[in-house]
């Protein structure tokens, strides 16, 4: 089956509203006549910017992972806690349902999204032909999922707010938690910039190998 | 062809004709698979109700303590805005901003600025005033709102504490809980058919 693409036929759809334009060759910078967003064919240097996000969540990904999101103190104990070890103490406790949840939100979800954003942009980059639809998928879960490692930051400000019994016991939030929430924003806007059209896009003039 | 008659696939810019669906049915893509659309799940009126429940519930969510704890005969409740003051207080200023704005800023924005187009598309039958404006904020507010996902960290919270006092869950709590469930009916309303809506009362 032939596809026609919005490209191929000169049609502009508005990434805002959703309206189909006409492409004209005279206007330099076509805006959407129903909402006035700017119109271009795929999202603006998406690659590029998608990169350097994506760049940025990796490196701080380590700080995320290293330094401590939080520091309970009580009469008997001052422990500094990383991600994994609150997800240890909650293993421990023997709620290992939410000890999964967790894990999966704060360490599963992070990694795979870097993983699988640095596969669509190289593979992209590369305008490579291989597992096309597969790639699409893993573009929309990767929309799906983007917010959800957010869960350990709101854990820790909530119970910064409810352990606050003076000497008794304590609980301060921690700068690995900054790190963190700062990756979790960082994959967001990596894979909002990347355009899944191009995992689509052909270019006549070069001879597919 | 009138232009407006096409759907363009948003994940991989294939061209369709749009076609009428019935109840409970979607439009997919036939090469990458994505939704393109999908016929409304309810008139723009049981919206409307929608909307303005959540802002009741968002109401009561905000205002109630969500968690309590005891501990050496002293009562602790935190509520949402606690949680927010308490990270800035605690030197993480990040954090408390990000949790006001995904929590209670962006959700509260977005069910009051939809109960405004929604009531005065339907109800009033006039052209919003700075309709415009206030769908892009729509559109570019959703994917940021997590109050979901706040949620679950606050039951997460609940069973992490339970083992060093005793923690009990506040109307608050249950008020987030009916907040989510019906933010996620929100969230899945396509706001395409807000501007088709308009498009409809300006002709």
């Amino acid at each position: 089956m032939k596809y026609r693409t919005a490209t191929e036929m000169g049609l502009l759809p508005c990434e805002a509203c959703g309206m189909v334009c006409r492409e004209t060759a005279y206007i330099e910078h076509p805006c959407c006549p129903r909402c006035d967003a700017p119109l271009h064919h795929r999202k603006f240097d998406s690659l590029r910017r998608s990169w350097a996000f994506l760049i940025a969540a990796a490196v701080l990904y380590i700080p995320a992972n290293t330094l401590p999101i939080m520091r309970t103190k009580t009469l008997i104990y001052d422990l500094n806690s990383t991600i994994i070890g609150g997800i240890r103490v909650l293993w421990e406790d023997g709620s290992w349902d939410l000890a999964l949840i967790v894990f999966v939100a704060s360490i599963c979800v992070p990694i795979l999204k870097i993983v699988t954003l640095t596969i669509l942009l190289i593979s992209a980059r590369r305008r490579s032909r291989w597992a096309r639809r597969g790639r699409a998928r893993l573009y929309r879960i990767l929309e799906f999922v983007g917010q959800w490692s957010m869960l350990d930051v709101f854990v820790v400000a909530l119970l910064v707010s409810l352990v606050d019994f003076g000497k008794v016991a304590e609980v301060h939030a921690g700068p690995g938690a900054i790190a963190f929430g700062a990756v979790v924003v960082l994959t967001m806007l990596a894979s909002m910039s990347f355009d899944p059209r191009l995992i689509w896009d052909e270019f006549p003039d070069e001879n597919p190998s | 062809m009138h232009p407006s008659e096409f759907i363009v696939c948003e994940h991989c810019d294939v061209v369709y004709q749009r076609a009428d669906l019935i109840r409970k049915q979607s439009a997919c893509c036939v090469r990458c698979g994505a939704e393109l659309y999908r016929a409304p799940a309810m008139h723009l009126q049981t919206m409307l109700a929608l909307v303005v429940t959540s802002l009741f519930l968002f109401v009561i969510a905000n205002a109630y303590p969500l968690i309590s704890m005891q501990m050496n005969g002293i009562d602790h409740a935190s509520t949402l805005i606690d949680s927010v003051a308490a990270a800035w207080h605690s030197g993480v200023g990040p954090i408390a901003v990000m949790t006001a704005l995904a929590v209670v800023l962006f959700p509260l924005t977005q069910i009051v600025l939809l109960g405004y187009l929604l009531t005065s598309l339907i109800m009033l039958h006039r052209d919003p005033p700075g309709f415009v404006d206030l769908m892009h904020a729509l559109r570019l507010m959703r994917p940021w709102s997590m109050v979901e996902v706040y949620l679950i960290g606050a039951l997460v919270a609940v069973v992490k504490m339970a083992g060093m006092a005793s923690v009990r869950a506040e109307p608050g709590l249950y008020a987030l809980g009916a907040l989510t469930f019906l933010l996620a009916l929100i969230n899945a309303f396509d706001l395409r058919l807000l501007w088709d809506a308009r498009d409809r009362l300006v002709e």
